[in-house]
């Protein structure tokens, strides 16, 4: 199993390398073949963690951090897939060359960052890794050199970058809290961390878990530091707007969790569970708001990235097993459903020529195949059963209701039900409107329609029936999560 | 605990501190980019030489090895990377403020003076400092959020961000001086990253637009 680890934070290094090299068809090959491979170590890892933590040097698997390894996986292999048709687009580009090379490159060590994030052991290392998604997803948000590219990345590199200071505070104090029990010189490992538990002086893991959520929070794209996500998501190439969508939010909602551990641990439940339940109704209240308003096809899914990170806050708040879970599963459901989302919204972005939800008309004619699976998506991030969200929130709010927390899971219901009104109108704007006569089906590749056909029947297994060594996983990481093991 | 004696240690670590302190105000009052760029590259000696001190005062030897990486970072790399990212640009006078420079000095006061007296409150105690530093340390950080915000110009922003991080290292020195030298290396190692990138990104930025100024950023609203 040690050898997975090391592959998993070496092979998108090795993809990157090799995007680099000339002829024009190693990046792709290389790209898909490393993404795959990614996804599938992935999966190897699962019975293993299941069982306990997997460590080796300073990598460590547990169960926790597989499921947000498996997400990334996931995300990698579909985006690469995707790239493969998305890039046939770009070749009238006079600087398609330098724009490949940049694209793949940049997609490779994106996700190794994301990967090794997940997969570092201690909150020094955590912060390392998540700063570094940073760095590189800027650039990428810049890549097709727009102005409104530039503006993006500005906002996002400079929000993410302050945010990460705050975050980079709170490393600095949990480190001198732990000091006083574990030494002054130690690591910021997770185990030992988490053994000094109560032990641990309050006052200050209560700012650190506080800076933590505020840091970290700016990159999860909690309210009222999310005003980076929109700008950046609708402006990136499509395939890095699903990573950032789908994986980037989740591996920094990842740190969040470790802090939430550490903070369960030395004070008890109560003030972690409060704050997160705060940011995330807020998060949830404003994305759903802003989803029933928003005109832009890429701003509405980053905004439903706004709402699902809430609903990540709050089910962690409830703090029941079931919840836990949920929430566990959500982030496994909400990177299929995302990605699938945002795969469909690139082909109709690129078909209508246009983001403007009131120009994009007519789709189900334009777009035989792509539109209808698009609406499966859509229908899946809104938490339709039968697909995973809906088992996930499900759980979630069976959850805050068996913890007899009523008002907030009531609350959390008629806000997704909101943020399902504002997703579903306009996409069925978009797709069974009248629109202009048809004169030529604008059907993608078969590359960049896989990807959305794969993370439907995720979707469908993960709603329907969850392998059972996941469920294991999942559950594990629940108890993991809850400070039971 | 009972806070260290003011000896001669005592006095000039907090001296060097609230001199970091000092040059943040006077880059929140800086007219030309490159006296902003200056002046973080005097705040980068000071810190550097605030480690000196303390390896010396509180036999840290690993914090020699920091201010070494520290003055190869912030007071040459950094530096080097700002200027010849200026030199590209026309010789330009940092963009409009929000708000005029009295103002800004004394939103800075308010807002530095919070974290300087909040800071009591944390119950974080130092094992080379004297507390008072990391009060200065949290009014640092405030106060280059200030920068951030206030300035409507790419360079002054960015750093703003750089200046964070001198106060993040000095509240890192305060509390977490035995933080292993491996990952103080790494922290600025990825500082060094963020550098080029936003280097990179101001580039892009003064490509696109033709100015530094942010005040044209309005396009993505909603």
């Amino acid at each position: 199993m040690e050898a997975v680890l090391v592959a998993l934070v070496t092979l998108p290094l090795l993809g990157a390398a090799l995007s680099v090299l000339p002829g024009h068809s190693v990046a792709p090959v290389a790209t898909v073949s490393v993404g795959v491979a990614c996804f599938a170590l992935t999966l190897v890892l699962v019975p293993a963690a299941a069982e306990g933590p997997v460590e080796f040097g300073f990598l460590r698997a547990d169960a926790i951090s597989v499921v947000f390894e498996i997400g990334t996986g996931f995300l990698y292999a579909m985006a690469a897939v995707y790239s493969v048709g998305y890039l046939r687009w770009e070749r009238d580009r006079p600087d398609f060359a330098r724009y490949s090379l940049l694209f793949f490159a940049g997609l490779n060590l994106f996700a190794w960052a994301m990967l090794s994030a997940a997969l570092m052991n201690g909150l020094a290392l955590l912060w390392i890794a998540v700063e570094i998604t940073t760095v590189v997803s800027a650039l990428l948000v810049a890549l097709d050199g727009t102005r409104a590219g530039a503006e993006a990345a500005w906002k996002y590199v400079l929000l993410a970058s302050a945010g990460l200071g705050v975050a980079l505070l709170a490393t600095i104090v949990i480190y001198s809290a732990g000091a006083t029990v574990l030494g002054p010189s130690y690591d910021l490992a997770f185990a030992p961390l988490l053994a000094a538990g109560d032990a641990l002086p309050e006052t200050p893991v209560q700012l650190a878990f506080v800076l933590a959520v505020v840091g970290f929070g700016t990159k999860v794209g909690l309210f009222p530091v999310h005003t980076w996500l929109p700008d950046a998501h609708s402006e990136a190439p499509t395939p890095i707007s699903a990573m950032l969508s789908g994986s980037l939010l989740a591996v920094s909602f990842y740190a969040v969790l470790r802090y939430y551990q550490v903070a369960a641990a030395a004070l008890g439940d109560g003030f972690p569970r409060a704050v997160l339940l705060v940011f995330g109704m807020l998060s949830l209240l404003l994305a759903a708001l802003y989803l029933v308003e928003q005109r832009n096809l890429k701003r509405l899914l980053a905004y439903s990235s706004v709402e699902h990170m809430g609903i990540l806050a709050i089910g962690v708040s409830f703090g029941a097993p079931i919840a836990l879970a949920g929430v566990l599963l959500h982030v496994l459901a909400h990177a299929a459903a995302k990605g699938s989302a945002f795969f469909g919204a690139g082909v109709l972005v690129h078909a209508y020529g246009s983001k403007d939800v009131g120009r994009i008309r007519g789709g189900l004619d334009r777009l035989p195949v792509s539109a209808p699976l698009f609406l499966l998506a859509v229908l899946a991030l809104s938490a339709m059963p039968p697909f995973g969200l809906f088992r996930s929130e499900f759980q979630i709010v069976a959850g805050g209701l068996a913890e007899t927390r009523h008002v907030p899971a009531v609350a959390m219901v008629a806000l997704v039900a909101l943020a399902f009104v504002g997703l579903s109108v306009a996409t069925t704007r978009m797709l069974f409107l009248p629109g202009e006569a048809v004169t030529s089906r604008a059907e993608p590749s078969a590359w960049m329609v896989a990807p959305v056909v794969v993370g439907i029947l995720a979707l469908l297994v993960l709603g329907l029936h969850p392998p059972a060594p996941l469920v294991e996983l999942i559950t594990r990481g629940a108890a993991e999560l809850g400070g039971v093991l | 605990m009972v806070a260290a004696p003011p000896g001669s240690y005592a006095g000039a670590t907090t001296a060097l501190a609230v001199l970091m302190l000092v040059i943040e105000f006077g880059m929140l009052q800086a007219t030309l980019l490159r006296a902003q760029v200056r002046l973080y590259v005097a705040q980068s000696v000071v810190i550097s030489v605030l480690a000196v001190v303390v390896a010396v005062g509180r036999e840290v030897p690993e914090l020699f090895g920091l201010a070494v990486f520290s003055v190869a970072l912030k007071v040459v790399a950094v530096p080097l990377v700002m200027l010849r990212l200026l030199r590209r640009t026309d010789p330009e006078i940092a963009g409009s403020r929000a708000m005029g420079v009295a103002s800004m000095v004394l939103l800075a006061v308010v807002v530095g003076a919070f974290g300087f007296f909040a800071s009591a409150r944390f119950g974080l105690v130092s094992p080379v400092l004297p507390t008072a530093t990391l009060a200065v340390a949290v009014a640092i950080v405030l106060v280059s959020f200030v920068l951030m915000i206030v300035r409507r110009d790419v360079v002054s922003q960015a750093i703003g961000f750089f200046a964070l991080e001198n106060g993040v290292s000095l509240a890192s020195l305060v509390v977490a001086a035995g933080l292993p030298l491996l990952l103080e290396v790494a922290f600025l190692f990825d500082l060094l990253v963020a550098v080029v990138v936003f280097a990179v990104l101001i580039r892009v930025h003064h490509e696109q637009s033709e100015s530094l100024s942010t005040a044209g950023l309005t396009e993505l609203q909603g």
